[in-house]
């Protein structure tokens, strides 16, 4: 008995490594490709022949600035439900239900489908054009559901005991939140937010509808300008020998998507000092 | 909760934290509402004369707008996907909850994290420059409906195996035990009891991947070929709905942009329901 | 495999189990004469349970748990490394504290063990349920619902599947550990009486907390104590000999019903 045991652990275990061939080929195609494109010039210069050669300094800039208009949107939204879900409804009640269903479904929601609406809302209704502007709008409601659930999570894993020592002392909740529920789930909270960047540095579809495709250094929020991802699409789909400055650009991508799950887990971790 | 003793200094300001945070609830809640406005009304006309989106002729020109061959191929492509992570998906987890060692298990467990924050963009790319041109070598023309399936079941195959451990571990931390005691043999005990067992917290983690590989739209666009069809082998090049959502939007007017309107608003309401779906079958076991 | 009709004898002698650092029961020595049940009794945490499982060998899945000591059953060393766990495993019984009959049909609860070690006639199978549901005294309450889910079941109908699962392997020792804690006083009352018919055919070694139960039903008691930490058998004997006059006081303190 004991050797068929021996035996289907090790059919599992080869199993398990053919699974990983394929990620590993991933990474080793993307890092063989782009390798010997990647260099400090290639981080900092203009794109040049249509991306061919030159560099990603502009687009860096882009999905920077992309980045930081989604997060500035989804994180006070974002916090200011998760708070409303945790402090002031009713686990039971029907609003909680309700919205619990709304943040799933929109968390449901296909990316390109978020494409059309803030090419629709943003880009047309509005007037912006293709902008950064639009891009980060539609990314911050994609990233909502995300970041609200970490939130939640974050808040919800306070000890009831604090907000009950606090009843006691009469404190207000204003003042319970600020000293004593929004330090002890800050931590939390961080890595919700930086994981939810996560999701937004490595969105496409959505930006192909509503930030558009231009290489050019931006000027404003309402320029339009493309992001890591879309270069990535762009010069591998549509331009015949950009797949160097393609795995290059990945490369860098990669190397965000790294550290900010490195990041993640750093924070959450570990409690940041002003929590005690 | 209490409010403030006549003893504090400042003025009571729950009533604006109540007051932000319902403002900030509503607006999240709303989100989800417009989407479905907007899109409703951008195909509207459309949607009002569903036969002629039954067709399997896509010819925008000729003003052809049959969604059928590019629905056919979303769900075929998500579908071929599950078949293959899934199987897979649990019997690695099998593999990492009772036979790997834990050092293993661990790089393995850290391995998938990493796989998971890969962007899609990025399994495009991949899928274009290796799968691709490996299964054209195979069977031309390569670009298939077999490679989107491929590229589409790596990306949903860590979530599914998050899930999978979840579901599997309880089981086992119930069952596994008495089973064991039984002097019946793991893989018996992991085949006949735990796997059943965990099968009720399996289907909707399954149902929403599913959800996810039909929503999914750079992977598919970069691999699939492309072509508006019915595939008749695994081989055959096909287009996606998002994959034509994403190709045909730069130069759509019209009837021509209201019928892509229209294929988003299928693929919302798909999506919705698969994920409500999912939450009330998870919310019954 | 053919069982012996007379149930065997059972020997813990010496047994230490150590969960990595923590010693959990330190040179515990006891004998269970064949055909009778044991009950070993004591405060939580000194070592019951962890020598329960070493006896069917439960330890060999925790990880970093130690054993130490010899268990025999008719002079066999179980801990010893030759020994098939498997074949061992049908041989000891163990019914759990809480019921936990598997998410399966009645009927599959039982066949499921069965099948795996081999029975695969139909009669015979068939036969070997309904003898073990007839034991338990479930036969007649489940004879007309055996494909129906045994989680339906009540909490003492689901301990006494739990019950059948075990005996319809036809195991010679039983292992049980409070197997009534867990059901309201009418269900563990029918457990009891089951537990009573069982003597004589099978040799028990049950764990409990209830005194009152262990002198119901014990033919001999251990009794445990936690001594520096770690487990230990303070006294055993014929149960009515240990409850008038136990040769250890500390025993004869908890015995009688007081706790320090």
């Amino acid at each position: 008995m004991n050797r068929r045991e021996a035996w289907r652990a090790r059919a599992l275990g080869l199993l398990a490594l053919a699974l990983m061939l394929a990620p590993l080929s991933l990474l080793w195609t993307v890092f063989g490709d782009g390798i010997g494109v990647l260099d400090w010039q290639f981080l900092l210069a203009e794109p040049e022949q249509a991306g061919r050669s030159g560099g990603i300094g502009p687009i860096i800039v882009s999905t920077a600035l992309v980045l930081l208009i989604c997060m500035s949107l989804a994180v006070p939204l974002g916090l200011g439900t998760a708070l409303f879900l945790v402090e002031q409804v009713r686990p039971e009640g029907r609003l909680n239900l309700t919205l619990q269903w709304a943040l799933d479904g929109l968390g449901a929601v296909p990316s390109v489908v978020f494409g059309l609406f803030g090419y629709r809302l943003f880009v047309v209704e509005l007037g912006w054009g293709y902008s950064l502007l639009a891009g980060g709008c539609t990314l911050a409601c994609m990233v909502l559901p995300l970041f609200i659930r970490g939130c939640e999570q974050a808040l919800r894993d306070c000890p009831q005991s604090y907000r009950q020592a606090a009843a006691g002392l009469a404190i207000s909740r204003v003042g319970y939140l600020r000293r004593i529920l929004l330090p002890f789930a800050a931590p939390g909270i961080a890595a919700a937010l930086v994981l939810s960047a996560g999701r937004a540095l490595a969105e496409t579809a959505v930006l192909l509808f509503t930030a558009g495709y231009v290489m050019r250094w931006p000027e404003s929020l309402f320029d339009s300008g493309r992001t890591l991802a879309v270069h990535i699409y762009d010069l591998a789909m549509n331009v015949s020998g950009g797949s160097p400055a393609s795995a290059a650009t990945a490369l860098v991508l990669l190397g965000f998507a790294l550290v900010i799950q490195l990041l993640a887990w750093q924070i959450g971790k570990r409690p940041l000092s002003f929590a005690r | 909760m209490s409010s403030s003793t006549p003893l504090s200094l400042r003025p009571n300001l729950d009533w604006l934290l109540r007051a932000a945070s319902l403002g900030c609830a509503l607006t999240a809640a709303v989100v989800l509402l417009l989407i479905l406005l907007f899109l409703t009304q951008a195909s509207w006309p459309l949607l009002q004369q569903p036969a002629s989106l039954l067709g399997t002729t896509w010819q925008p020109s000729t003003g052809q707008f049959g969604l059928q061959a590019m629905l056919g191929s979303s769900l075929l492509s998500s579908l071929l996907a599950l078949l293959l992570a899934v199987p897979a998906g649990l019997l690695v987890s099998i593999w990492l909850i009772f036979y790997a060692p834990r050092a293993v298990a661990r790089v393995y467990g850290g391995m998938l994290g990493l796989m998971a924050s890969i962007p899609s963009v990025v399994y495009g790319l991949w899928g274009l420059v290796v799968l691709v041109p490996l299964l054209g070598a195979w069977m031309p023309p390569g670009a298939s409906l077999l490679a989107a399936g491929i590229v589409l079941a790596l990306m949903i195959l860590p979530l599914l195996m998050v899930q999978a451990d979840v579901a599997l571990r309880e089981s086992a931390r119930r069952h596994l035990p008495a089973a064991l005691c039984l002097g019946v043999s793991s893989w018996s005990a992991i085949r006949r009891v735990l796997l059943p067992a965990a099968w009720p917290r399996l289907w909707p983690a399954i149902l929403l991947q599913l959800g996810r590989a039909l929503g999914e739209t750079m992977a598919v666009l970069m691999v699939a070929g492309n072509v508006v069809q019915w595939p008749g082998s695994p081989f055959a090049p096909v287009r996606t709905l998002t994959a034509n959502i994403a190709l045909e939007m730069s130069y759509a007017t019209g009837p021509h942009l209201q019928a892509l309107y229209l294929s988003g608003w299928l693929l919302l309401v798909l999506a919705l329901l698969l994920m409500a779906l999912a939450r009330i079958y998870g919310s019954r076991t | 495999m053919t069982a012996s009709t007379q149930p065997p004898s059972l020997s813990i002698q010496n047994l230490s189990v150590h969960y990595g650092e923590q010693g959990a029961l330190l040179g515990a020595s006891l004998d269970v004469a064949a055909g009778e049940l044991m009950a070993v009794v004591g405060p939580s945490g000194c070592g019951k349970s962890s020598m329960l499982v070493a006896v069917n060998r439960m330890t060999d899945l925790t990880p970093g748990a130690r054993v130490s000591g010899r268990v025999l059953i008719d002079n066999q060393d179980v801990l010893a490394g030759a020994v098939d766990v498997q074949a061992l495993r049908r041989q000891v019984g163990m019914v759990f504290q809480q019921p936990n009959p598997f998410p399966l049909s009645i009927a599959e609860n039982i066949l499921f063990a069965l099948r795996e070690h081999g029975v695969r006639d139909k009669c015979e199978l068939h036969g070997r349920m309904e003898q073990a549901l007839q034991a338990t005294g479930l036969w007649n309450e489940v004879r007309d619902r055996l494909h129906k889910p045994a989680l339906g079941l009540s909490g003492g109908q689901q301990q006494r599947l739990c019950f059948a699962r075990a005996l319809a392997l036809e195991p010679r020792v039983l292992l049980l550990d409070e197997p009534c804690s867990a059901l309201d006083p009418i269900a563990s009352a029918t457990v009891e009486g089951l537990i009573d018919s069982l003597k004589g055919r099978y040799t028990l070694l049950m764990v409990t907390h209830n005194l009152a139960q262990a002198r119901r039903l014990a033919d001999h008691v251990a009794v445990c104590w936690v001594r520096d930490g770690c487990g230990c058998v303070l006294d055993s004997g014929p149960a009515c000999e240990l409850f008038e006059s136990a040769r250890d006081p500390q025993a004869q303190r908890y015995l009688n019903g007081m706790l320090c």
